[in-house]
């Protein structure tokens, strides 16, 4: 009896003829088969790897930045480079640090072999110590880079969202406005509106976070929108409104989390660009205060000095360095996922 | 198409208004006060000449009587003039520049065309032969390498690149100078037996047979175009390289090659001429691109031009001189895109604009 209770035993699937389903890994079986496709992807193409290790450091640099380069004990605010003195003239890596010397960290003197703090990487105008803050500006860069990251895109995704889905003079009045924004040269707009905001909020890193904001959230709104106007016309949707869901719930559970996907991974994949353009900012004098932990802000020194650049090569090489670095690896693994999403490259060799 | 044409030129001007609006509501974030010293060269002592100057200006009026004035000009209730208006073709003072902001741009764009000019030549036959290798050569020793080096140029801060640029080839190996022109030749164009045609000096120089200035203008050019080239080739690059990739993976490659013929034929004949067709809008791109290089290029290698006097004048909150450069950019983008919305509609003849 309890034999013919049971379903009717389905033909297993390798024993159907013509039809070969491949076996599922743990992986692929917790992600689904879309994140599993990326990250395969970027895991096994040598250039995706590269880059994840160089962000994978600067996440340990910033993490570890209290421990590689400890603040003064007495300064209030950690991001506000220690200076050794008041002189112009920037000094070469090696010179023995004398005035506001910090605590000597235990690594210290096995790695470098000495008892005392020197500047290892020289110092700026100033004698504000550069290694200093380089490890502190790994925080800055991470910071501005995730927070502009996750405005513009909750901005193009509001307008995005409520542009595709509502259409009609709604549709057209917020495309307009995104067009409006995008018809601006974006370096010039920003540093218009974060010199306007520098008497608001003083110098730091807020100005030129915000006017980065305000010029970088267009990208998204139109992705987004052409993701769902796709999306919208799925069958699912249709589905889920036959069941009486309203107008938000579609839009919140069932057509948002289908579009986002492509653009959530590309943009987490630009946090390397906005860190060089606040950079570039702070580079062209609206960004951070004098001293401020900050790449752009250190490099900036170099105007001073660019008949003896061969002399003075540190100002601009090591920070140079650190945000070419950081650019490089971010742009490394943003280039793997954009060839893995690109549809017309699917399938194709590699 | 040529109604498509018409209505994108009848979006030009809206779009315009649009953007002179949205600077206008960023500068009224700034208390009248504020907004006064932008338009005076230096802080004046007695509280009665600020308050002269908001009246004069009418700084405290409401935000659409401020745009108004601005956009159409203003009777003086004094002289009885009208003074301003963008659309009679006033742009006002600048401030940095010391002059009518029309006559700041029209003297800089020459410096600012030539470095463009100069640059567009190595950024597009660069990025489309790296982009052809690249695409040939797919996921092999060469498309890697040439893709770290776009990479590499692409994660490059323009400025720091820049200056490692000067750091190399002027502080060490003074070889190209910074700025326009050297001081003697200098002296040689501003003589009235020089006839300026066109105001950019490399090409001037050749015009008037004077090949000493075309070499030295030249040479102050080199190290800009290098900057620009290379922050700007990797977009151009991934363009052609993805174009060339889909159209080597479409059909007819496949019969060309079925047919028996070379690889070459098949790439140069068959693919290459197709790849091109969506390689067009990265005029698009190199326009934008060139907007935001030009500012931090010039502002390195101490170039007179206009992405120098927009940097100065933005610093500086010489917001007269700001509307003026962003409205110039504005319109350079916008024709820009228009133009190669065409030309793509030309050239490839699937394409229908209704």
């Amino acid at each position: 009896m309890e034999e013919s209770m049971a379903a009717p035993k389905t033909p297993h699937v390798e024993e159907t003829p013509g039809l070969y389903l491949r076996e599922l890994n743990w992986l692929e079986k917790l992600i689904g088969p879309e994140w599993y496709r990326l990250v395969r992807g970027v895991f096994t193409n040598p250039l995706s790897i590269t880059g994840l290790i160089i962000v994978l450091l600067f996440l340990l640099m910033a993490a570890f930045a209290p421990v590689l380069a400890p603040p003064l004990e007495i300064a209030g605010d950690p991001y506000l480079i220690p200076r050794d003195g008041f002189s112009p003239e920037p000094k070469p890596p090696g010179t023995v640090w004398r005035r506001e010397i910090p605590e000597l960290p235990s690594w210290y003197p096995k790695v470098i072999g000495k008892d005392h703090w020197i500047h290892l990487l020289g110092t700026a105008s100033g004698q504000f110590d550069i290694y200093y803050g380089i490890v502190w500006g790994t925080r800055t860069a991470l910071f501005v880079g995730v927070v502009i990251t996750a405005i513009t895109v909750v901005i193009g995704l509001i307008v995005g969202a409520v542009s595709a889905f509502y259409g009609g003079w709604l549709d057209d009045l917020l495309m307009r406005i995104t067009e409006i924004f995008q018809a601006f040269p974006f370096l010039l707009a920003a540093l218009t509106l974060s010199a306007i905001l520098v008497p608001l909020f003083g110098r730091g890193i807020w100005p030129a976070t915000i006017a980065l904001i305000t010029f970088g959230w267009m990208t998204y709104a139109r992705m987004l929108r052409g993701e769902i106007l796709s999306a919208k016309e799925r069958d699912y949707v249709l589905a889920a409104r036959v069941v009486g869901a309203n107008d938000t719930r579609v839009l919140v559970r069932h057509i948002v989390p289908n579009a986002i996907y492509p653009i959530l991974v590309l943009a987490s994949m630009r946090v390397g660009d906005y860190v060089l353009s606040f950079a570039t900012l702070s580079f062209l004098g609206v960004g951070t205060e004098i001293g401020y932990a900050d790449w752009g802000q250190i490099v900036s020194f170099a105007r001073d000095w660019i008949l003896s650049l061969d002399v003075h090569w540190y100002i601009i090489v090591f920070p140079g360095v650190a945000l070419l670095l950081f650019g490089l690896g971010w742009n490394l693994i943003g280039d793997a996922l954009r060839d893995i999403l690109d549809p017309r490259l699917r399938g194709s060799r590699g | 198409m040529t109604a498509y044409i018409v209505r994108r030129l009848l979006q030009l001007p809206i779009t315009m208004l649009g953007v002179t609006v949205l600077i206008f509501a960023m500068l009224q974030l700034l208390t009248p006060v504020e907004r006064s010293a932008l338009y005076v060269q230096s802080i004046p002592h007695n509280e009665g000449a600020i308050d002269a100057l908001i009246r004069k200006y009418g700084l405290d009026r409401p935000f659409y009587e401020q745009y108004w004035r601005w956009l159409v000009g203003h009777k003086d209730a004094v002289t009885g003039e009208i003074e301003g208006g963008v659309l009679r073709g006033d742009l006002g003072f600048s401030r940095t520049g010391r002059q009518m902001v029309k006559d700041l741009i029209a003297q800089r764009l020459p410096a600012t065309v030539e470095l463009a000019l100069w640059s567009a030549f190595p950024i597009i036959g660069g990025g489309i032969i790296l982009g052809v290798i690249a695409a040939i050569n797919h996921n092999r020793f060469l498309d890697q390498a040439i893709r770290v080096f776009a990479t590499l140029g692409w994660s490059f801060p323009t400025f720091v690149f820049g200056l490692l640029v000067l750091l190399i080839f002027y502080a060490k190996l003074q070889w190209f100078p910074p700025g326009r022109l050297s001081d003697q030749v200098n002296v040689i164009v501003m003589s009235p037996e020089f006839h300026r045609y066109t105001y950019m000096n490399t090409i001037d120089g050749l015009l008037n047979l004077r090949f000493d200035v075309f070499w030295d203008a030249l040479r102050h050019l080199i190290l800009p175009i290098i900057t620009l080239s290379y922050v700007i080739w990797a977009r151009i690059l991934r363009v052609t390289r993805s174009s060339m990739l889909e159209t080597l993976r479409q059909d007819y490659i496949t019969t060309a090659r079925s047919k028996g013929l070379t690889e070459r034929v098949v790439i140069y004949r068959h693919a290459f001429r197709n790849a091109l067709i969506p390689v067009v809008t990265i005029g698009g791109l190199m326009v934008v691109s060139l907007l935001n290089g030009v500012v931090v290029t010039e502002v390195i290698f101490n170039y007179p031009g206009m992405g120098s006097a927009a940097a100065r004048a933005a610093g500086s909150l010489d917001a007269l001189a700001v509307l003026g450069f962003v409205l110039f950019g504005g319109v350079v983008l916008i024709a820009a895109n228009l133009v190669v919305d065409v030309l793509y509609a030309f050239i490839d003849p699937r394409i229908r604009y209704t």
